[in-house]
């Protein structure tokens, strides 16, 4: 009986949950108290490994959910108690934050492996092997506040890992903070990690509004506790839940890079590569997308602010995806490219396709983690080149010219210097074309059934943000097409791309997993199975929110599909069929003139802010430091009102009543007792006689005064 | 037997002769000695009361003071003794080293 009990219910693994966040923990503390001892290979593997097991412990907490479905809460510790705040360190482990655990676990690792190869040459580049140690110690902290945030199980442990993670991309963004990208001494980088954090907080802040609401409405912030009384507070305060949502909206828009706070995701791009792979693209902005997930029966309740999330996704999907056409960095491209496929979850999660868009999620982390470490494998190709074009240059005239050419500003993220990397660097070129066409989505790559699915679901559930979706995908297509016919085909267009040597296995190996991923990750959702949606749904059925059930559309998946191949067509035309040449004006320039100086220019977006925002900003803040707070709280109150009044008080006190009262009283009393007795002191005679006369005088007139009474 | 003012009258006599042999005397000995006059010339008034009022009181009055001169003539003679050691002298008018 209890042998088939166990059969039936199958291991538990539930209460390995804490370990998600203790591995990577204990990962970076042995990098930082013995790391100085350890080699660099030493170094990343306790990291890797760290972050491995958390994608063993993200597996094996899968497979008790396969016997548990409705999925548990593993308490740690009481958190805080405060009134009537309640709160539990407690890691909520259901199919959605499983699901996310392993993206995490699985993903990172295979980046934190690619690190190891990665950062080895990026250090010397760089000129600063004492950074390696540092860099790994960050990544393991990132994982851990990653693990939190998708493991917390309410909306306050959400944020800790939120801010957390933020915390890791501002770090990491700023990794190279007093150097360039050819380890010339440079602000960029530690400007643009704080662009990153500065911008995340106008999103934090519309978090944390929105929990200070839910607090005051449902006088808590755990997430089945809120959950359950949100049809309550909806049918008698629907505008509660609206400002919910809209606020945690904001948050997501901060930290998930979306309308109109996405500006500071582009320049996130200054941190090395496997930066920019796991937090900018795989999992940290991703964290806007869960947390719209997780917040499933919130929205679901408000179809308002459904339709401004799926708005703000679709707009913000087509918008990136028409700068990311005008961009010449190799990484630039990719992150405008982040930005619009994060566009495409936010609206997919916007509009309640939250299986869909967690899909998205997936098959998005694998093939645009794969496009990014691709890309740091060419810019580092192009680095290696470079190095070794430059000491080619050494050997032939090291005396005649000065070193000028070292001091040239080569860009190795710049697509305009590289073309014919097909033929250097293989493996990257496989590699990249695989992920591709997987994000362009061209079947039966991972990217076309995810993408495709949110169409579908677009197509039913909101019309116009299906259009806006279609021709992002439509341009998503293009830019990449665009990317791999400059990067890859024809001739270089520098010598750097001409000398571009192969990166080693260590960094390929990751990728070629990622690649297989990307490949196969649409199996995950197969049309009919929909392995991912039934898996997921055991999350929302726990809430009694029943998911709308997209069906595979033959029209949107050719549609979109004959899009996507029409794009890379065009693209070929205008860039792979006569490749353009060093210094030549884009093509696209000339033909459409001013809309491609948009894109190119970002559409002035950062301009605007600076415009609109932060100059005046800045100017209001040095009037309020000049003028404010120096001339007149400083000048005119601290030193005219307050110092010289208390002056004035001070000096009354000091000289007429203190020297001319109060000193004056006691030096009196003091005189007039020594004048007092002095003039006594005569009556002390010393004489006996003259006492025994004094005595007998006062006897007298005593007895004389008792007599005469 | 007398009348009682006559007993009065010398006791005031006596008293006198001390109290001004204490004022005018420097000789220590015999300020004491002055003193111990006026004393006897209370116990002179006392016991002259006592035995026209024909009451006990003023004669047990009498022995108190008897008694009491007697310890002050222990420890006058006592000082006046540790003065001559230290000084040479028992003249009252030298002794004036608490002058003001």
């Amino acid at each position: 009986m209890l042998l088939s009990e166990i059969a039936t219910s199958g291991p538990s693994f539930f209460y390995l949950a804490p370990w998600l966040v203790f591995f990577p923990v204990i990962g970076l503390l042995i990098n930082i108290i013995f790391g100085g001892r350890f080699g660099e290979k030493l170094i990343g593997s306790v990291a890797a490994t760290a972050s491995g097991l958390t994608f063993v412990v993200a597996v094996l907490l899968a497979i008790s959910l396969r016997a548990h479905p409705e999925g548990t809460s593993i308490l740690l510790a009481e958190w805080i108690s405060i009134g009537e705040l309640h709160l539990d360190w407690a890691f909520r482990v259901d199919t959605l934050s499983v699901t996310m655990m392993m993206v995490v676990g699985g993903v990172g690792t295979l980046i934190h492996i690619y690190a190891i190869g990665y950062m080895h040459e990026d250090v010397r580049f760089k000129n600063d092997p004492g950074r390696y140690r540092r860099f790994f110690v960050f990544f393991n902290l990132f994982i851990a506040a990653m693990m939190i945030l998708v493991s917390g199980d309410n909306y306050l442990m959400l944020f800790v890992g939120w801010e957390g993670v933020g915390l890791c991309s501002y770090l990491l963004i700023g990794f190279w903070y007093d150097k360039d990208l050819l380890g010339r001494p440079s602000h960029e980088n530690a400007t643009a990690g704080k662009k990153a954090f500065i911008t995340n907080r106008v999103g934090d802040f519309g978090f944390l509004i929105a929990g200070f609401i839910m607090f005051w409405a449902f006088k808590s912030v755990q997430f089945d506790q809120v959950f359950e009384h949100a049809h309550h507070v909806a049918e008698h305060n629907p505008g509660i839940i609206l400002a919910i949502t809209l606020f945690m909206l904001l948050g997501v828009a901060g930290k998930s890079a979306q309308i109109p706070l996405f500006v500071w995701l582009p320049d996130a791009m200054a941190g090395p590569t496997p930066v920019s792979a796991l937090i900018h693209a795989a999992t940290m902005v991703t964290a806007g997308v869960y947390l719209v997930a997780r917040s499933a029966p919130l929205y679901s309740l408000v179809p308002q602010a459904q339709n401004t999330v799926a708005l703000v996704g679709g707009i913000t999907a087509l918008f990136a995806a028409t700068i990311a056409v005008g961009q010449y960095d190799i990484k630039k491209v990719l992150a405008y490219s982040t930005i619009s496929q994060l566009g495409f979850m936010v609206a997919a999660v916007g509009m309640g396709a939250f299986v869909a868009g967690m899909f998205h999620l997936i098959t998005h982390a694998f093939f645009k983690a794969l496009l990014f470490l691709s890309a740091g494998s060419v810019i580092l190709g192009v680095e290696r080149g470079h190095h070794h074009a430059a000491h080619g240059h050494h050997d032939h005239d090291n005396h005649g010219h000065d070193e000028h050419h070292e001091e040239e500003v080569f860009d190795p993220g710049d697509m305009r210097n590289m073309g014919g990397m097909r033929k250097t660097m293989p493996v990257t070129f496989w590699l990249y074309m695989i992920g591709t066409i997987a994000l362009a989505g061209i079947p039966p790559f991972a990217g076309f059934f995810s993408k495709d699915e949110i169409l579908a679901e677009a197509n039913t559930l909101n019309f116009p943000v299906y259009i806006l979706l279609a021709i992002a995908a439509f341009f998503t297509a293009f830019y990449m097409g665009r990317q791999i016919w400059m990067v890859f085909f024809g001739k270089a267009r520098h010598e750097a791309a001409e000398h571009a040597e192969e990166s080693p296995l260590i960094m390929t190996v990751p990728l070629m997993i990622l690649a297989a991923l990307s490949i196969l990750g649409g199996a995950l959702n197969f049309p009919g199975v929909s392995t991912l949606t039934h898996w997921i749904e055991h999350t929302y059925e726990t809430f009694h929110l029943h998911l709308h059930h997209g069906e595979f559309n033959p029209t949107v998946a050719i549609t979109s599909t004959v899009l996507g191949l029409l794009a890379i067509f065009l693209s070929w035309l205008l860039y792979g069929r006569k490749p353009i040449a060093e210094g030549q004006v884009d093509p696209l320039k000339k033909m459409f003139g001013p809309i491609f100086v948009g894109m190119e220019n970002k559409w002035w977006v950062d301009e605007l802010y600076w415009a609109v925002i932060l100059n005046p900003y800045i100017a209001l803040a040095r009037f309020l430091a000049d003028t404010i707070d120096w001339k007149f709280w400083h000048d005119w109150f601290h030193n005219s009102v307050i110092a010289r009044g208390f002056k004035v008080i001070a000096r009354t006190l000091a000289e007429p009543i203190d020297l001319g009262f109060i000193d004056a009283i006691a030096n009196g009393l003091a005189e007039g007792t020594q004048m007092i007795s002095g003039s006594l002191r005569r009556l002390q005679t010393g004489f006996v006689r003259n006492y025994a006369l004094s005595v007998f005088i006062g006897v007298v007139v005593i007895l004389g005064y008792l007599i005469l009474k | 037997m007398l009348p009682v003012s006559y007993y009065i009258a010398l006791s005031a006599i006596l008293f006198s002769i001390g109290a001004l042999g204490v004022l005018i005397r420097r000789n220590a000995i015999i300020i004491f000695m002055s003193v111990e006059l006026m004393l006897n010339a209370a116990n002179l008034a006392f016991v002259a009361f006592a035995r026209s009022y024909e009451s006990l009181s003023g004669q047990v009055f009498v022995f108190f003071i008897m008694t009491v001169a007697a310890a002050e003539v222990a420890v006058g003679l006592a000082l006046i003794v540790a003065i001559f050691r230290s000084k040479h002298n028992i003249d009252v008018d030298q002794m004036s080293s608490l002058k003001g």
